[in-house]
């Protein structure tokens, strides 16, 4: 399938929402120039959608094998902690950033072994990191707001390159970057294998394991580099509120981005725009007036339809119900294998 | 007859699994029910406890017709199962599983005490006095067994389906088991028992109905049946004259072995064996199922490595410790159950084909799409798949398609030493003869093949040389004019005749 | 001796022993005040693990609690606020609201056939969101009704105080083992998490089923939000934030099976015990932060997991039950 016409349901989606909007903001769309800088509602939805979208990519990854990493959320805040505390500590821009990084690949490599090597769900294994994170984040940041004033890494949440935020451009940076290099290598193609039949992929020699560990490492880089954008945005470490719920985002993000939880194809194209729906519901509620209060509960709402929309059961009943339309009398058989 | 079949029929997409089968079941008898795997024996079993509805045919139960549309239902009216894998709860109590569903209450919340006593009684029939309120987990697999027989005559009562009790049992274990059997027999129960043991048939059943592809081939009192007999009918004789002719051409040059194994063996799986394979050959396994074929071949490609002996070719040893390894040395396995180890379901045609090629050089070398192109047309073409488009998902092709698209992918890495697990199950006859041709032509081109087969004709038209596996060893070695399929079947049934004296000469 | 209450006994163990060290330092801390207090300050805790137990023995999850809990506070203070209804009825209509949602939850979870976490964390949104809608800020209340609840306790020897939420909480868990190990539902859950397929070969009707451990589940998430309420004296749409990974992390301290199956409801109460005896020590001890208790309740769940794998591994060779 072509990528415009994988990607078009989310292009449709997000049109439709940006149509919404502006009916109610008519403004939405308006963008002005100021000062080398690019001004407007969408600038915004690209900026503040940043987080969101960087973590998408790592989880589009690990969704593809048949998993899940609730952890990413307490990550952001690690690497936030980690490199915030760097900062703090006079290391400079560039060993803050590396640390950070270095932090959320750790995390990632913790996740990943626990899920390829030792065998336990993905699910419950990014469960422990997800539980324990928060406190590691305050045991870095001594349980306070770890402010600096570092103008060099706040440039990595509030500074402006080539007319756009630099959080917009390091999400379309990874995430391009993440596409191309799926596509144009052949890790697209072992991730789906293995997301589908990890049994079969592995007689047919993938390296089941490897690949596996390298997602979740994957999905904590994308955490480390959203934990960046937060802390630099606010100037500050917040191990308390920095990435909460945000896992539950990017999960939606990517089924949003018609990925399915069952593992299998995927696409971080589709993933992202998901990120920039999810954020053009938020910026659009509180832009057309309504109080932010109904996200979650319009978030919660679109889960629910996905959900129905993916669901194997309900896909079977649909294809028994048309074949009984056709051929009346009903044949029931069970999934239980063939003969 | 308390249970009587007629004409059974049931048909998925692109198989007929049953076809006009007839079956009958008198009270105090048991009755085994053989056939290969695909044979139709699981299918049989599951349009009569409800798991599957039939197509056509009639079941007659007790005198009333009957039409089970779940396996509860089934339960009601009188038909109770125990499966190969115990279907019981391992991590509920002996009490709690026996009495599940049926259990005594006081003030609306069970009682324990009167539920062990229940418990207790139940098994105390059976003469098994275990502690009913530990785990059914805890207990040994055969115990298990006779539990989940007690439930399942408890809540039926007039047949009771044994589907491969023993499979996972060893010989005191069975023993326990059959004397349970026995006595349920003596009770007056009718007892199907579905076993690939044939000293177990011998032993247990009072008569046999024999399956193949879907049909009934005989029925006979278990008395008048020799050893030799009922292998030939399970596993076919059809093709024979066909066959021989082929192979007589094969000129027996005592080619050199290129791969040697010695010693190679994993204890509990199959035992140490010495095998050469030279250039050019096609190496049979035959065996009934469970005597180690596939074992032998999931240790070969790594699967389940060897724990003993050794593996070389010309150039010195090879290691053969995961199927990475295996492929890296050459090595190509296309398993026997292709939905789960086959094929990747989702993905489509062209990727599946490349996907070994693909995993060997690496994901930061990927094989150009127009060099993906190329392959898959080129294999689409040469194994004749038929498709609409080399993009359709695997999963939607039909089986022997199926079959030709994972032999792509390991024609793709063009190996030296290719293992097909019954490369020909469940695959219409046109395709059948394909696969064959195919692995003439693969070895023609010097590439050496082990084909595993429970159809000893397909064994004969294609293998230089036939192993015979029993019991998870090799017990012979059949070459050049002595792979005949009545000399295979002779192999496979000695051993235990000799400790039967049951053969003809 | 069954393998499968070893890790109950792990968990009794670790929490004596902790009781034990906790004692060397602060002798203080054998005394029915503190027991009283680490009843009272967990009751909500307990209560809603309780439920969250049901479920993980079902094989499931349920990630809406937090919120649930957090709604219910919501909807308690904003009901006393803005109607005259008593607090009882208010309590039975939000029980009626709560048992309701987790039905629905259970119901979905079944029909579309997806996996609970992601079901229940729609259900974490709409909770929350639902909380939010009605208010945002955090709405005291001021009932006379409230004010007894909150005094309501006996006193114990030693001048404990056991509070009415505390017994509250011990109730629901004994409630809740009679549900689990005496009834045919109870078993039915066990069945359900030890293999849907045999469970359902041998009878379980696995739609009710799901249905009536999601319900349970919602009803003690809402009794929680009760209890949470009385104990906080208000109702705020941000409270118990996380307090789902808590109870789930209580249950697995506690001995249950993470993929279900197989623990006790009595192991959830220790584990509860136990998350409340460190988050004391760390009170007494003054110069430790509150950020351990997070890392030491991360690294003990990651322990039971760890060990409950290894105990699956050992049996995995006596039973061919479901393997994975």
């Amino acid at each position: 399938m072509s990528l415009l016409g994988r990607i078009a349901p989310q292009l449709i989606a997000l049109a439709a929402l940006v149509a919404l909007v502006s009916f109610f903001f008519p403004g939405f769309l308006s963008i002005s120039y100021h000062d080398g800088r690019l001004v407007g509602p969408v600038i915004d939805v690209l900026k503040r959608g940043a987080p969101v979208a960087l973590l998408a990519i790592g989880m589009t990854l690990v969704i593809a094998t048949r998993g899940i990493d609730l952890s990413v959320g307490t990550v952001m805040a690690i690497c936030g902690a980690v490199a915030a505390s760097a900062i703090a500590g006079g290391l400079g821009v560039g060993p803050a950033l590396l640390l950070a990084l270095g932090a959320g690949a750790l995390a990632g490599l913790w996740n990943g072994v626990l899920v390829a090597v030792v065998g336990i769900q993905p699910f419950v294994a990014t469960l422990i990191l997800m539980t324990m994170g928060r406190g590691i984040a305050q045991l870095i940041t001594e349980g306070r707001i770890l402010t600096f004033t570092d103008a060099g890494f706040a440039f990595f949440g509030s500074g402006m390159m080539l007319g756009l935020p630099v959080p917009a451009w390091m999400w379309l940076i990874a995430g391009l970057g993440t596409a191309l290099l799926m596509r144009l290598s052949a890790l697209g193609l072992l991730i789906e294998a293995i997301g589908i039949n990890r049994r079969a992929s592995a007689l047919s020699g993938v390296n089941a394991t490897v690949l596996l560990i390298a997602v979740y490492v994957a999905s904590g880089l994308c955490a480390a580099l959203a934990g960046i954008v937060v802390t630099a945005d606010i100037r500050g470490a917040d191990a308390n509120n920095a990435g909460l719920w945000l896992e539950l985002d990017a999960i939606l993000a990517v089924v949003i981005g018609g990925n399915s939880l069952l593992g299998g194809r995927f696409s971080v194209t589709a993933s992202l725009l998901g990120a920039m729906i999810i954020q053009t519901i938020d910026t659009g509620v509180l832009l057309a007036g309504f109080p932010p209060e109904y996200n979650l509960v319009i978030k919660a709402g679109l889960v629910l339809i996905i959900l129905v929309l993916q669901s194997p059961r309900i896909a079977a009943e649909w294809r028994v119900w048309r074949e009984t339309q056709r051929a009346p009398p009903p044949d029931r058989t069970r999934t239980e294998g063939g003969a | 007859m308390v249970l009587s079949i007629r004409s059974l029929t049931k048909s998925f997409p692109g198989t007929r699994a049953l076809d006009a089968v007839d079956f009958d079941l008198a009270a105090g008898e048991v009755h085994a029910l053989l056939g290969e795997n695909g044979a139709g024996k699981s299918t049989l079993i599951k349009c009569l406890t409800g798991a599957y509805r039939r197509d056509g045919g009639e079941m007659v139960l007790d005198g009333q017709h009957i039409d089970p549309r779940s396996t509860v239902e089934a339960q009601d009216l009188g038909i109770g199962t125990v499966y190969q894998e115990v279907n019981l709860l391992p991590n509920l109590t002996v009490a709690q599983n026996l009495i599940f569903g049926r259990e005594p209450r006081r003030f609306g919340l069970i009682d324990a005490a009167t539920t062990r006593r229940a418990a207790r009684e139940m098994l105390a029939r059976y003469g098994l006095k275990i502690d009913v309120d530990r785990d059914l987990g805890s207990y040994s697999v055969a115990i298990q067994q006779i539990i989940a027989i007690a439930r399942a005559v408890a809540l039926s009562g007039k047949v009771l389906i044994l589907d491969e009790p023993t499979a996972s049992l060893d010989a005191r274990e069975v023993e326990m088991v059959f004397d349970v059997v026995r006595g349920l027999r003596a009770d007056g129960l009718g007892i199907v028992f579905v076993s690939h043991f044939l000293d177990q048939v011998f032993d247990l059943s009072d008569r046999v109905t024999v399956l193949r592809n879907g049909r009934k081939i005989v029925t006979a009192a278990t008395a008048d049946l020799s050893r030799v007999a009922l292998i030939e009918h399970m596993l076919g004789r059809e093709l024979e004259d066909e066959v021989e002719t082929q192979s007589a051409e094969e000129p027996d040059a005592d080619r050199p072995a290129f791969l040697r194994f010695e010693g190679y063996g994993r204890s509990g799986v199959v035992a140490p064996f010495d095998l050469g394979i030279a250039q050019g050959e096609v190496v049979g396994l035959a065996g009934l199922l469970g005597s180690g074929r596939t074992e032998t071949a999931e240790m070969i490609f790594g699967v389940r490595p060897a724990q003993t002996g050794s593996a070389r070719d010309m150039d010195g040893p090879l290691k053969l410790s995961s199927p990475a390894a295996a492929i890296a040395e050459g090595f190509g396995f296309a398993p026997e159950d292709r939905k789960t180890d086959g094929i990747v379901a989702d993905l489509s045609i062209r990727e599946n084909i490349i996907l070994a090629l693909q995993a060997r050089r690496g994901w930061a070398r990927p094989i150009g799409r127009a060099e993906q192109n190329r392959l898959a047309e080129d294999y689409i073409r040469r194994l004749d798949i038929r498709t609409t488009s080399r993009e359709k998902p695997v999963g939607e092709l039909s089986g022997g398609n199926q079959q030709k698209v994972v032999l792509a992918r390991w024609l793709a890495m063009n190996p030296r030493f290719l293992i097909l697990d019954e490369p020909t199950r469940g695959i219409d006859v046109g395709a059948h003869a394909e696969i064959l041709r195919l692995i003439h032509e693969l070895t023609e081109a010097g590439m050496a093949v082990m084909v595993i087969s429970s159809e000893i004709d397909e064994l004969v038209a294609v293998a230089d040389r036939v192993i015979v596996l029993r019991d998870r060893s090799h017990v012979a070695e059949l070459t050049g004019p002595r792979v005949t399929g009545d000399e295979i079947m002779r192999a496979i049934a000695s051993e235990a005749t000799d400790r039967r004296g049951q053969v003809p000469a | 001796m069954t393998r499968r209450a070893l890790p109950l006994y792990a968990t009794i163990a670790i929490f004596l022993l902790a009781f034990f060290l906790c004692w060397l330092q602060f002798p203080f801390i054998l005394s029915t005040r503190v027991i009283g207090n680490l009843l009272t300050d967990n009751a909500y805790l307990g209560i809603v693990a309780v439920g969250m137990t049901l479920v993980i023995l079902s094989g499931g999850i349920d990630l809406s609690v937090g919120s649930v809990i957090a709604f219910s506070g919501v909807f308690i203070a904003v009901m006393l606020r803005d109607t005259g209804l008593h607090p009882l009825a208010v309590f039975a209509l939000l029980l009626a609201i709560t048992t309701g949602f987790g039905a629905a939850m259970g119901v979905l979870i079944h029909r579309l056939a997806m996996p609970p976490f992601i079901v229940t964390l729609a259900g974490m949104f709409l909770a929350r969101g639902a909380a939010y809608m009605l208010s945002i800020q955090s709405v005291p209340i001021q009932h006379p009704f409230y004010d007894v609840l909150q005094d309501a306790y006996w006193l114990m020897l030693g001048k404990g105080r056991l509070t009415l939420i505390g017994v509250l909480m011990l109730l629901s868990v004994a409630l809740g083992m009679v549900i689990a190990h005496r009834t045919r539902f109870g078993i039915s859950v066990y069945a359900l998490g030890g293999g849907e397929q045999t469970a359902r070969l041998m009878g379980v009707r696995q739609g009710r089923t799901i249905m009536l451990v999601y319900a349970y589940s919602g009803l003690m998430a809402g009794l929680s939000g009760i209890v949470f309420s009385v104990y906080t004296g208000s109702g705020y749409s941000l409270a118990t934030v996380g307090t789902e990974l808590t109870a789930i992390a209580a249950v697995v301290i506690g001995g249950t099976l993470l993929t279900g199956g197989a623990g006790y409801m009595f192991g959830t109460l220790v584990g509860v015990l136990t998350m409340g005896l460190i988050q004391t020590y760390i009170v007494f001890d003054g110069s430790l932060s509150s950020w351990w208790t997070k890392i030491v309740i991360g690294v003990l769940l990651l322990v039971f997991i760890l060990l409950q794998k290894a105990l699956l591994r050992l049996t995995r060779g006596s039973f061919s039950g479901e393997a994975g």
